[in-house]
């Protein structure tokens, strides 16, 4: 014997992204503030330690941010120029920045003027970081080469001239205090250790590099250039891991989350991209208003801040955690009403009565399962349902259809009635998964009430505007077979072979709407 | 002759009813008739204990015997009546009656001891509907076959159902209904009173009787009507003061009715398949049982009224506690209205996969002859209604390794079939298949036939499923992987889409098939059979052979995977080779089933020509069948499937070297499954029915638990000494003796009966006597040399009872039909031999 079998309604799968862990996770960030700097940001940097601070770069200044503070707490203004790549070192203390005069400034993040200022490079200088032994600077400059410098002294240690066009990115190693690489415009990443007097590992990315990164192991390193996302295994030599070509202008910036499970580019083209880095599959994507330069993600994933080329800094802040406080607060019942009855142990003589599992049924359900067919229909009928689930409605509809009492369940019913269901039918009667069924409907609706017609104003005007509906999709359906037949002349024309593609681009409206109405 | 010994009917899907009582012993027996036989199920298990056989023809009506609750009569339209003893199956008493109509009884209790009762249409008014009730007495006698003929007409104009006859409280009246009348008759007082009901419809009424059933302990009679009452008679000995109440739920006509034993409760069903329970006669009080799954044909109710028994047209039983709750069901091959599906092999389970239950796949195990599970595909409520359009299983495949399952259901009705195509990955932790992918009109017509691509080496990763349509079309479908990189597991993101859609001329696309490797695609369109590339779709030839459309297609297997085989409408068998694009031979056969076996080479043709079924099996590379079997069957075979055998069997007969690996099995159109097999029926029943009596009936006595020692002794006694001939020998003469000394006495025949039967069974062959000399030489031996002494005594009581039969046999060779004086004397001796155990 089975049990009732409740009415099943189509589900239509929505179109577009699917929901993901990952795109619940990048989604739970507040609506963006936005700062407005005073020309391009070319570089954001967050403090390593907390307050997590972030020290943002834009054309002479050297902005620094606090977490929820919309206006800069400190600024670095004592640059002629413009100032490039403010870095904070491991400790947060120190700030390093190149300039467009070619020297390169250390400043003590509570201070105002610089501790100490590295002359050296000719050209402006792009590139300037930490090696992780604190000590010692490196740098890049449009004058083709890296330089190595020593704070205490603040004397070059080594120049590197190695690249044959500007170097523009670079990062240094975490694992070892030796390593550092730097990107360059000739299309190639150079690997360099300070030990040596030449680099180690050359790359080639194939397009002006833009940005380096390395991952926390030091095994795999990040270039972005071009339209081109490469990953690279560097303790293989270089060899090349996968590339991706997601975005479709220049990507600018790299960045890795907090746990080192997601890495994120920001691209010419408005968008961030956010990879999995096992799979290195795009998870989620980021829209911002114009292009991007620069991004940095806060440890934790607390805020991402995203620079770009209009001087606009956008900053989301993740939201609070939602805590399921309510549930707890409900008192439970005693331990012991729990227990009551439940530790008896059935003696052998007694007749056990199990307790019939209740199954819950929707209420029109219920309804079609009593064989009543007139209420299922009203049942559908209240707003909610038919507004928000019409897909409930017509399939209890289709169900009645199938039953053969479709017709009785629409009969004899007043104007207000009436009125509620030529409005339904008139709205969702040119819904292609809907058609079929609120077709039959109308059909018998007109059938039943034709009679009465004249005598209800506002019933008469649903009719009216049943028929405008239904004159619309017509226009508009007669249209679209005009369309798909000047495109099969279209492609008629350039197949090769007459036969089978031909036959392949007639099918393509029909396999689109099929995938619609699939089901997963 | 030789048919029959090959073709036999394997599941009955003919009509069986039942009636069920318990034994003591806390066991319960559901007695069945089924077809030929009747059928003994235990009712704890649902399993089918014993099958008992014997009537040339459809079983008509069983009923215990009331003086004894071990033993049931049977009646069958081959005229005569068996008395069984069901808990062993043999039939103890065969009546004939000499005419050959239905037969439906009831043996009388109370002072009518051996009275029975039956409809029959007697032979002078055969081609007449007039039933009618004639009582007949049966003689005491033990016989095997016994004429009866003392016959007397009770009842003239009677119903031909058993449900429109039933009898009164203590057998004191006899009901019987026809059309608008209702007959009863009193025994004592040979009165007929006769009441009619209007016969005009009005408000679409139908007072025309379905069934009628008698109270139990009052005199009230409950009649079912063909528009859905239910009518309670009281006061029948009057003509004219006669009285009846109403009960009105059922919407369509009563199929069947039962009292409860205590007659406080009426229980009725009917095509809406919902058990209605009465209480008190009163049409306020009711309790229902609903969607039971089929219409109710019977109802019948057990003799403590613990259980209640509905069978359903389709074939199963329903076991139902007496607190109106399901129990459990007893079902075999479930019978459905149209096997559109076709027969499909499940390749998991080796079950045979078709329509099950309204909008459900049955897998039906050709082994235990029982249901292993219905799948839900259509998953809708059904409602029992006539005139309704119901959406059904129309088509069903399977990939190779049975991971995938696509199933295709339409509605009745024309315009709109409302086409769905489901896709259903098996998961292994639920052990069934759950819905993967739901596709709404995948085709804007009829789907006609539908295929996976089967390649076991590749994996799942090169399923295709391909699917023709009457909107001339035929569309591949691929799987598409979701694109969720932390997906969960491999199927959950996977998901069915269309891949490619071709067509050939606008013709309608018939039946599709891939070839063994999955290369090519044959798709026919009507009269051309097309073969695609199935990489790029690319057309690469035709086939045609006018006039007629194509039928059936498939492809050559094994070492003949280079042809493809057609069959047309206009009664050809086409024979094409694919390297060279020619026909290579065609027959004028008008085809129907077309089944190629997996396992080998072998293709199987069924013809239907003249009104009879023909089989033939052939090698795709040469034009002369292996095998003919020119009238199979005079049903026309609509359905045909290998079934792999679990190993290969060893068949000594050339002529059906083709069954070795896979078995045949046909569905014809009045549903009845067949197979072809390669032994007889009598070998096939056999060891059955004699494992079941050894084991089941086994009542442990002294003298078997001593007979048991002794032989296990002897057993063992035989490895020891290593003489199987002798051991064999005992196994030769055991059936009769167990016959003889496990049934149980009241049921066995008179001692000089059995006697001959006895000697018989001890005779021995002359070739067996002088090997078993020889062996009683080396037994002496062996013996001697064994010092043993506890194994002494065993043998010579062992000689002992050797050497009678020994004797035995040579007095039957020897001595002529004069001398069967002397041969009663050894019988004697021969109890005598028994006593000394």
């Amino acid at each position: 014997m089975a049990a009732y079998k409740p009415v099943v309604v189509q589900a239509c799968p929505k179109l577009g992204e699917k929901i993901t862990q990952d795109t619940l996770y990048w989604r739970g960030y507040k609506t963006p503030v936005q700062i407005k700097e005073f020309g391009a940001i070319n570089k954001i940097d967050f403090s390593p330690v907390p307050p997590y601070n972030y020290a943002v770069t834009a054309s002479s200044r050297i902005h620094i941010y606090g977490r929820y503070s919309q206006e800069p707490i400190k600024t670095f203004s004592r640059f002629r120029d413009a100032a490039y790549c403010a870095t904070y070192r491991d400790d947060g203390r120190l700030l390093a920045a190149g300039s467009e005069d070619g020297s390169i400034c250390l400043f003590d993040v509570s201070g105002k003027a610089p501790l100490r200022q590295f002359e050296g490079h000719t050209k402006p200088v792009h590139l300037v970081g930490f090696l992780s032994d604190k000590y010692r600077i490196f740098s890049g400059g449009d004058d083709y080469s890296s330089n190595l410098w020593d704070i205490p002294s603040a004397t070059e240690i080594i120049s590197y001239s190695e690249h044959t066009d500007y170097v523009r990115c670079g990062c240094a190693s975490k694992v070892n205090a030796d390593v550092f690489i730097t990107g360059s415009y000739d299309h190639t990443v150079k690997l360099f250790d300070a030990r040596t007097k030449s680099s180690v590992l050359t790359i080639e990315h194939g397009h002006p590099v833009e940005s380096v990164l390395l991952f926390p192991s030091g095994g795999l390193l990040v270039s972005a250039g071009g339209r081109y996302v490469k990953v690279w295994d560097v303790l293989k030599g270089g060899q090349l891991l996968v590339s991706l070509k997601n975005h479709h202008k220049t990507v600018t910036c790299l960045c890795l989350n907090s746990s080192g499970q997601r890495l994120l580019s920001g691209s010419l083209d408005r968008h961030v991209k956010i990879y999995s880095t096992t799979s290195y599959k795009v998870v989620h994507s980021f829209n911002y208003a114009t292009s991007i330069l620069s991004l940095a993600l806060s440890p934790e994933d607390e805020t991402i801040v995203v620079g770009m080329t209009n001087g606009v800094l956008n900053v989301k802040h993740r939201k609070p955690e939602e805590k399921s406080e309510n549930t707890q607060k409900k008192r439970q019942p005693a331990y012991r009403t729990y227990v009551k009855g439940r530790t008896y142990m059935p003696k052998q003589e007694d007749f056990c009565v199990s307790k019939p599992v209740k199954r819950v049924l929707r209420k029109y359900d219920k309804l079609l399962r009593s064989f009543q067919s007139s209420k299922a229909l009203d049942a559908v009928l209240e707003p909610p349902i038919m507004l928000h689930t019409p897909e409930v409605t017509v399939a209890v509809m289709q169900e009645l259809h199938r039953r053969g009492t479709l017709r009785s369940a629409l009969a004899g019913r007043d104007e207000k009635q009436v009125n509620l269901l030529l409005t339904f039918v008139a709205r969702r009667v040119i819904e292609p998964r809907f058609t079929p069924v609120l077709v039959t409907v109308a059909d018998m609706i007109t059938d039943i009430y034709q009679p009465v017609v004249g005598q209800s104003a506002i019933v008469d005007k649903q009719f009216l505007k049943l028929q405008e509906a239904i004159g619309k999709e017509i226009d508009y359906q007669e249209e679209l077979l005009e369309v798909l037949g000047m495109m099969d002349t279209l492609f008629a024309t350039f197949t090769k072979k007459k036969d089978t593609c031909l036959e392949e681009n007639k099918s393509n409206g029909v396999t689109e709407i099929i995938e619609t109405n699939m089901n997963f | 002759n030789r048919r029959e010994d090959t073709v036999s009917s394997y599941a009955s899907g003919g009509s069986c009813w039942t009636l069920r009582r318990n034994s003591s012993q806390k066991e319960w027996y559901l007695l069945c008739a089924s077809g030929d036989f009747v059928k003994v199920y235990s009712v704890n298990t649902e399993e089918t204990l014993r099958l008992m056989g014997g009537h040339a023809d459809l079983v008509t009506g069983i009923q215990l015997n009331p003086h004894n609750h071990m033993q049931l009569y049977s009646s069958s339209l081959d005229g005569t009546i068996k008395l069984w003893d069901f808990m062993d199956g043999i039939p103890i008493k065969v009546s004939s009656l000499g005419f050959y109509l239905h037969l439906h009884f009831y043996p009388l209790s109370g002072p009518h001891s051996s009275v029975l009762l039956l409809v029959s249409d007697r032979f002078f008014f055969l081609w007449s509907d007039t039933f009618q009730l004639v009582s007949v007495k049966l003689t005491k006698g033990a016989g095997q076959d016994l004429e009866s003929k003392e016959l007397s007409v009770v009842l003239d104009g009677v119903g031909a159902s058993v449900k429109h006859i039933a009898f009164g409280r203590e057998g004191a009246y006899v009901v019987s209904v026809k059309d608008v009348t209702l007959q009863v008759y009193f025994f004592k007082r040979k009165l007929l009173n006769r009441f009619s009901l209007s016969t005009v419809k009005t408000k679409g009424g139908d007072n025309r009787f379905s069934c009628v059933v008698c109270h139990p302990t009052e005199d009230c009679i409950a009649t079912g009507h063909a528009d859905g009452k239910i009518r309670l008679w009281r006061n029948f000995h009057h003509r004219k003061e006669y009285t009846y109440s109403t009960l009105h739920w059922h919407h369509d006509i009563v199929m069947d009715l039962a009292f409860s034993v205590e007659g406080t409760r009426l229980l009725s069903g009917g095509v809406e398949s919902v058990l209605v329970q009465w209480h008190n006669e009163s049409s306020c009080q009711k309790d229902f049982l609903p969607r039971l799954g089929s219409p109710i044909e019977y109802i019948s109710m057990s003799s403590d009224g613990a259980l209640c028994c509905t069978l359903h047209t389709d074939n199963r039983i329903t076991i139902i506690n007496s607190n109106l709750r399901f129990s459990r069901s007893i079902q075999g091959l479930i019978k459905s209205r149209d096997v559109k599906t076709g027969l499909v092999v499940d390749p998991r389970t080796k079950a045979l996969v078709l329509n099950g239950e309204p909008g459900h796949l049955q897998f039906y195990s050709l082994q235990s002859d029982q249901q292993l599970f219905s799948l839900d595909i259509v998953q809708r409520q059904y409602i029992h209604q006539a005139g309704l359009k119901q959406s059904d299983l129309v088509k069903v495949a399977f990939s190779a390794q049975g991971t995938w399952l696509a199933t295709v259901e339409e509605s009745e009705e024309v315009t709109d079939p409302e086409l769905q195509l489901k896709l259903w990955f098996y998961s292994e932790e639920t052990q069934s298949f759950t819905l993967n992918t739901r596709i709404n009109t995948p085709h804007d017509n009829h789907i006609t036939d539908m295929c996976f691509r089967d390649m076991d080496e590749l994996g799942d990763d090169s399923l295709i499923l391909v699917t023709t349509g009457r909107d001339c079309v035929f569309k591949v479908w691929v799987m598409v992987e979701d694109t969720d990189p932390e997906g969960k597991s491999a199927h959950e993101s996977v998901s069915w889409s269309c891949d490619f859609v071709g067509s050939y001329h606008n013709y309608q696309a018939t039946n599709c098939c891939f070839s063994e490797d999955g290369s090519l695609l044959a798709v026919s369109f009507e009269e051309t059979v097309t073969v695609w590339d199935s990489l790029t779709w690319d057309l690469k030839c035709t086939f045609c052979h006018p006039p007629g459309n194509i039928r059936n297609i498939c492809f050559g297997r094994l070492t003949c995977s280079k042809y493809l085989i057609g069959a047309t409408d206009y009664g050809f068998l086409c024979c094409w080779n694919l390297l060279t694009c020619a026909l290579e031979w065609s027959a004028h056969l008008n085809i129907v089933v077309l089944q190629p076996d997996p396992l080998s080479e072998h293709i199987a043709a069924v013809s239907w020509l003249s009104k009879e079924s023909s089989l033939f099996v052939f090698k795709p590379n040469e034009p002369r069948p292996l095998y003919i079997q020119r009238n199979l069957c005079k049903e026309k075979i609509l359905l045909a499937a290998f079934v792999p055998r679990d190993e290969p069997e060893t068949i000594s007969s050339e002529k059906y070297l083709w069954l070795r690996k896979s078995q045949l099995f046909f569905l014809t159109d009045t549903q009845e499954l067949m197979t072809l097999s390669t032994k007889s029926l009598e070998e096939r029943l056999t060891p059955s029915s004699k494992q079941l009596a050894v084991e089941e009936s086994l009542p442990v006595t002294p003298f078997s638990l001593l007979l048991g020692k002794h032989r296990h002794q002897q057993a063992q006694e035989d490895t020891d000494l290593g003489k199987p001939v002798v051991h064999n020998k005992q196994e030769q003469a055991s059936p009769a003796v167990k016959e003889l000394l496990h049934t149980p006495a009241h049921v066995l025949p008179s001692a000089s009966f059995l006697c001959t039967i006895f000697i018989n069974s001890l005779l021995i062959s002359k070739e067996n006597k002088s090997a078993e000399e020889v062996a009683d030489e080396v037994e002496m031996e062996s013996e001697k040399a064994d010092g043993d002494s506890d194994e002494e005594d065993v043998t010579v009581m062992e000689q002992e009872d050797t050497s009678p039969m020994e004797l035995l046999g040579e007095m039957t060779c020897k001595l002529s039909k004069s001398q069967e004086k002397e041969l009663r004397k050894i019988r004697k001796m021969d109890y005598s031999w028994i006593a000394a155990f």
